[in-house]
């Protein structure tokens, strides 16, 4: 089997599991939880190809995100646009925004970057915290309606379970698609080497601005998919935290995974629902998992799991042999 | 022949057990609560998870509501939407509660009430936030007081004192903003100007940028709205300044911690509170004043320190279930119907009357104005 064809096959089993998922959860709160499982894992995806792929940390994405949804929910429920074209608004306006910035923030290196999209992502919070007026303030915009199709609307957890896997399998497999492109080769060698990337011909000032830009989009849109689905936001939920924990699930998952940012989406999403058994350790629990996750793992869940088959076959080949 | 005998037995034992049991334990009332126990709004979160399990426990030990245990189940929302979504949920479609009580802030409530409100379950919010029964929504009602009824404790006393002009200094979370809304828009029909609005952040440490601003103004008194700590710096810094006008503050400072925070400072501050702080200086007369007294000597002896205002929302929020529980049942449309037929029910926070037009039950005789002398709260009159 070519590699090729092995990438669609896993693809395609992968986005079968998920469409039959809401088949084992129908009347649990888990389906619920499976709805935001599907949003992180889109947030995790948009910004692996920024930190997995390019290598270029981003300490802000909570801000791309919360601007999705504040765009998206101060324009449908404050002054009753049509969601979908809210939620195209939203994106647009917020890709247009991370263009802009993109251009001197990108130029950063290291931890001069990380300061930078820290401070974009705290400025973005403390306007959506103080802006009363627009935003509602801390206390939060309700209000806003769930997407519909004519008379469908979304309104329940199993069909926003399907709205926003739809779109997040359709990100999955056009990061796929970017890995094994020239774009995604010219990405890993910024990854490895900027000079050596530059030798060889790669632009990279503009291929980071846009993929800066490309991640922004998928995590505005994310933003708000997350608005018509909550239909209530505040900006507790677009903090600086938000951020870290994007990261977190980036790295737990495997840097430049693509499979790896749905199982750190999902890890750290699942996680505590299944720790509340442990009552008010669970905390405690929970970072000692990451500890060790990341002390045995390097390369993140989706290294382990590598490593784990690698180990297994081969040690199938020497009982065989 | 032993061994038969023996077998006998066990089976009777076992039909015993499986007969009896369902006749002696019926199920019991399943209540669910979300509270902030971890994160920014732990404050509040946990003397309410402790004041709820205290109370479940109390009913437990004089025989359940109707003969029912109750099985209080706590999820903790960590002040944080989603989170607050996701264990609602989780307490409606897997727990099967028949009512929830809280959350402890007004955010995670406002993402909780679409979910109760399409689940048909009734939701008694811990938080302040007006907006959660303001419009009235089916399902929902709320045992804090609201900010509003604060602010008019606070602009009755000034306009009595003729104090007219005044300096606002209000954190910017929601507790914050919540507040200065009330204070401007009632500014008006108390004739008080506001002639300085400062803000300052949750986690700021020095506010004499503000301070210093407001003392240009000729500002007559100055209210701060905020829960700790920031109010306590406010306290120091105005000492600090030589302010010598009149400083006010909300009832989200009304604990003893404020003025362990504040010190000093604390001197001749003036707040409306709920009455649970100033329990024993109640008239015999005051009809809260067995339950409150009740309430903190219950509070101190299980969890060593004093019960405040916040726990009493949760001990409000449960004992309104008992009420509508005793009365009604525990279908979650009984226990609705019957709260919003709740009248002059004596809690913590007040005395609760609700009806289908007001589902926070709440006057401003809620409040009363207390003042700090000699580091001590005593009643204003």
């Amino acid at each position: 089997m070519t590699e090729a064809k092995r990438d669609i096959l896993g693809f395609l089993l992968f986005a079968a599991a998920v469409l039959i998922a809401p088949f084992f959860f129908a009347d649990s709160y888990i389906l619920n939880v499976l709805v935001f499982v599907g949003i992180n894992t889109l947030l995790a995806v948009a910004l692996n190809l920024l930190l997995g792929f390019a290598g270029q940390i981003s300490l802000g994405h909570a801000a791309f995100f919360g601007l999705g949804a504040y765009i998206s929910g101060v324009m449908t429920a404050a002054h009753s646009f049509d969601p979908w074209l809210a939620m195209l608004i939203a994106a647009v306006s917020t890709g247009v925004a991370a263009f802009i910035i993109g251009f001197p923030i990108l130029k950063l290196k290291g931890h001069y970057l990380a300061m930078a999209t820290l401070g974009f992502g705290i400025i973005v919070y403390i306007v959506f915290n103080e802006t009363v007026d627009l935003t509602g303030g801390p206390s939060g915009l309700p209000g806003i309606p769930n997407l519909s199709l004519g008379e469908f609307s979304f309104d329940n957890d199993i069909k926003n379970f399907y709205l926003i896997w739809a779109f997040t399998l359709l990100a999955m497999r056009i990061s796929l698609n970017l890995y094994r492109s020239r774009i995604g080769r010219a990405l890993r060698a910024i990854h490895d080497s900027e000079v050596a990337a530059r030798v060889a011909g790669v632009n990279v000032k503009n291929l980071k601005v846009q993929i800066f830009t490309m991640s922004a989009v998928i995590s505005a849109l994310a933003g708000s998919l997350y608005a018509h689905t909550m239909t209530f936001i505040s900006p507790a939920s677009f903090g600086f935290n938000f951020s870290v924990e994007l990261v977190t699930m980036v790295i737990i998952g495997g840097l430049g995974s693509v499979y790896g940012s749905f199982m750190g989406a999902a890890i750290l999403t699942l996680l505590p629902e299944f720790l509340r058994i442990f009552h008010d350790y669970d905390i405690i629990v929970y970072g000692l998992l990451l500890i060790l996750i990341i002390m045995f793992m390097p390369g993140g869940l989706a290294g382990g799991f590598r490593t784990a088959l690698e180990r297994l076959s081969r040690s199938r080949k020497q009982g065989a042999d | 022949m032993k061994k038969s005998i023996f077998l006998c037995l066990f089976m009777l034992a076992v039909m015993m057990v499986l007969t009896a049991g369902p006749a002696v334990a019926a199920p019991p009332v399943k209540i669910g609560a979300l509270f902030s126990v971890t994160g920014p709004a732990s404050f509040l979160g946990e003397p309410e998870r402790n004041t709820a399990q205290m109370v479940a426990d109390d009913i437990n030990r004089s025989g359940g509501i109707n003969g029912r245990k109750v099985q209080l189940i706590v999820y903790d929302t960590q002040g944080d939407a989603t989170k607050a979504v996701q264990a609602a949920n989780r307490l409606i479609k897997d727990d099967k509660v028949s009512a929830i009580i809280g959350p402890s802030i007004t955010g995670d409530t406002m993402a909780v009430i679409p979910v109760v409100e399409k689940a048909g379950i009734p939701l008694i919010s811990c938080a302040a936030g007006i907006k959660i029964t303001e419009p009235v929504k089916k399902w929902v009602f709320k045992t804090a007081q609201n900010d509003s009824l604060a602010v008019s404790r606070i602009y009755e006393y000034m306009q009595k004192n003729r104090i007219n002009k005044v300096a606002l200094l209000t954190v910017s979370d929601s507790f914050g903003s919540s507040g200065r809304e009330q204070l401007v828009m009632q500014a008006k029909a108390f004739g008080i100007q506001i002639i300085s609005n400062e803000t300052y952040g949750p986690k700021d440490t020095d506010m004499t940028a503000q301070l210093t601003k407001i003392r240009g103004t000729g500002a007559q008194a100055i209210i701060c709205w905020g829960t700790n700590p920031g109010p306590a710096v406010v306290a120091r810094n105005t000492r600090q300044l030589g302010l010598k006008i009149p400083l006010f503050m909300s009832h989200g400072v009304s604990s003893r911690k404020f003025i362990e925070l504040a010190g000093n400072a604390a001197e001749g501050i003036s707040l409306p509170s709920g009455r649970v702080l100033v329990a024993n200086l109640l008239p015999s007369s005051d009809r809260q004043k067995k339950n409150l007294l009740k309430y903190k000597r219950d509070y101190m002896k299980r969890f060593g320190t004093e019960g405040d205002h916040f726990g009493g929302h949760a001990w409000d929020a449960m004992m309104l279930l008992k009420t509508a529980i005793e009365k009604g049942g525990d279908s979650p449309a009984a226990i609705r119907s019957q709260l919003e037929g709740i009248r002059n029910f004596s809690g913590i926070g007040g005395i609760f009357s609700f009806s289908p037009q007001d589902h926070a039950g709440l006057t401003k005789d809620a409040f009363v104005l207390v003042q700090v002398k000699k580091k001590n709260w005593v009643l204003m009159k």
